[in-house]
């Protein structure tokens, strides 16, 4: 099958997000693609705030079973948390159990006013009661599929992988 | 027991009882998971939920305040419910074996054990013990066996040492003093010689050096001026006042005189050289206030970074399937 092509996602998807866009808006990324995407967004949106960036393996309802990931990175956060508004912005949403994770970081950190989320694809098979706010594209992937983004230079593009 | 007692089959870190044998992979792995730990602590809510709902048994054979606080705050901030036992102070003046005392608390469906005992072993013996009897879900950390090991000293330190000087294969590190009774010594020497340290010197009174400080791969030096001389890195240990009573040495202000770190001594290491010390320090015997609060010191961020690396291995450790 044939996929959308990310930078195009990236405009549309910065343009949903242009008109929600206050002096308190933060994005935080979601580690690996959500992180380049923040990133982008930033820039298109040109937001005051810098970019947080999040790795919820520490909070993934998983860790038991599948372990620690290997390539853990630090959280970070360069802002107060309290009293913001938070866009987590991720590539791909497929089960919700990544946002459940980030959600829970995301409060250690302390209370933010309102926090949405941002995805460039919904490829559908939530196993949790998650929605996002804004979203470029919906796909209708079979349960063993599996799409990410990829990063070649400063060009995003998605990816098909096996399950 | 063939393979490495501390790994299980799949070659994933089951207990940690020291650092030596321990794969370097293994030990890189560790201090790479200690690193996003170490930005816990400055967070609104210092907690993570890894090991929630596990309990962590914290059993100390031998007073340690210091070490068994660490543990403890480790242990919190992953969520773990902690049981601290002063075993020195209970049963076993009662008459309890050490293995009887460990049946019962698996029998309160404890998670993992953080040993500290006098006698060299007593960590491995209570890991075989719980693997011959079918109950290898229980992981076990040594806290410091007689003059065996520490192991999560020794990587504390390791930590330290990559967080100031990155590069393990271009240093000269010396380690001083009491190494003769040390296993922070020793835990460090294991682990800086797996990591690729190419110099790596043992500076001590002969009456302070095991024998078999050659097979350690270190290079032995009796005068602090020669022994110091160009390192990157001063790591000095604790000068056991009971064994002052002993044969072994003259008087502290003596051992001061010729193996205590003064900023003159310092002088003839590297000029960005750091000192690192396990504590509780004896300031004017093996190190000198001016060194010990001076700007070549690590020794607090030893102990911050502490946290992390233990907090780094209990997160391994409950994540491994026996």
């Amino acid at each position: 099958m044939s996929l959308p092509d990310a930078e195009h996602l990236l405009v549309v998807l910065a343009d949903q997000i242009r008109p929600r866009v206050g002096a308190d808006t933060a994005l935080v990324g979601l580690h690996t693609g959500g992180v380049w995407l923040a990133q982008r967004l930033h820039a298109l949106l040109g937001l005051m705030q810098p970019a947080g960036s999040l790795d919820v393996s520490f909070y993934r309802d998983d860790y038991a079973k599948r372990g620690l990931a290997r390539d853990t990175r630090s959280s970070s956060l360069p802002f107060e948390v309290e009293g913001r508004h938070l866009i987590l912005v991720d590539d791909v949403l497929h089960t919700g159990r990544t946002v459940r994770a980030a959600l829970n970081e995301l409060f250690d950190y302390g209370r933010p006013l309102r926090v949405e989320l941002a995805v460039l694809v919904d490829r559908g098979g939530r196993e949790l009661p998650v929605a996002p706010t804004y979203c470029a594209a919906t796909l209708d992937l079979p349960p063993g599929q599996r799409v990410k983004l990829a990063q070649d230079g400063d060009t995003l593009s998605l990816r098909l992988t096996g399950s | 027991m063939a393979r490495n007692p501390q790994l299980n089959r799949h070659g994933e870190l089951q207990h940690l009882l020291t650092t030596e044998g321990l794969p370097r992979d293994v030990i890189t792995r560790i201090l790479d998971t200690a690193e996003p730990f170490t930005v816990v602590a400055e967070r609104e809510v210092k907690k993570l939920p890894l090991l929630r709902g596990k309990s962590v048994f914290n059993l100390f054979f031998e007073n340690s305040t210091r070490t068994r606080t660490t543990f403890e705050i480790a242990a919190k901030r992953l969520s773990a419910d902690v049981i601290n036992l002063n075993i020195s102070t209970s049963s076993t003046n009662k008459g309890e074996t050490l293995l009887d005392t460990v049946d019962n608390l698996a029998a309160m469906q404890a998670d993992m054990f953080v040993v500290r005992h006098a006698s060299s072993g007593a960590p491995y013996l209570i890991a075989q013990h719980l693997e011959a009897t079918g109950r290898d879900h229980i992981h076990v950390i040594n806290a410091g066996d007689g003059r065996h090991a520490h192991p999560t000293q020794g990587l504390l330190d390791m930590y330290t040492i990559r967080h100031y000087k990155r590069d393990f294969t271009q240093l000269s590190v010396a380690v001083v003093g009491d190494i003769l009774h040390s296993r922070v010594a020793r835990s460090q020497i294991h682990a800086l010689t797996t990591l690729g340290v190419p110099d790596l010197r043992a500076i001590a009174p002969k009456t302070l050096l095991p024998a078999d400080i050659d097979r350690l791969g270190c290079r032995v030096f009796h005068d602090m001026a020669e022994g110091l001389r160009g390192v990157d890195v001063v790591m000095m240990l604790r000068l056991q006042n009971e064994r002052m009573q002993g044969s072994l040495l003259p008087s502290p202000q003596e051992y001061f005189k010729f193996f205590g770190l003064t900023q003159e001594k310092l002088a003839l290491a590297k000029p960005d050289a750091i000192v690192l010390h396990p504590g509780p320090m004896n300031r004017g015997v093996e190190i000198d206030s001016a060194v010990a609060d001076g700007r070549q010191a690590v020794i607090l961020p030893q102990v911050t970074f502490g946290i992390a690396v233990r907090m780094a291995v209990m997160a391994m450790l409950g994540s491994v399937e026996a």
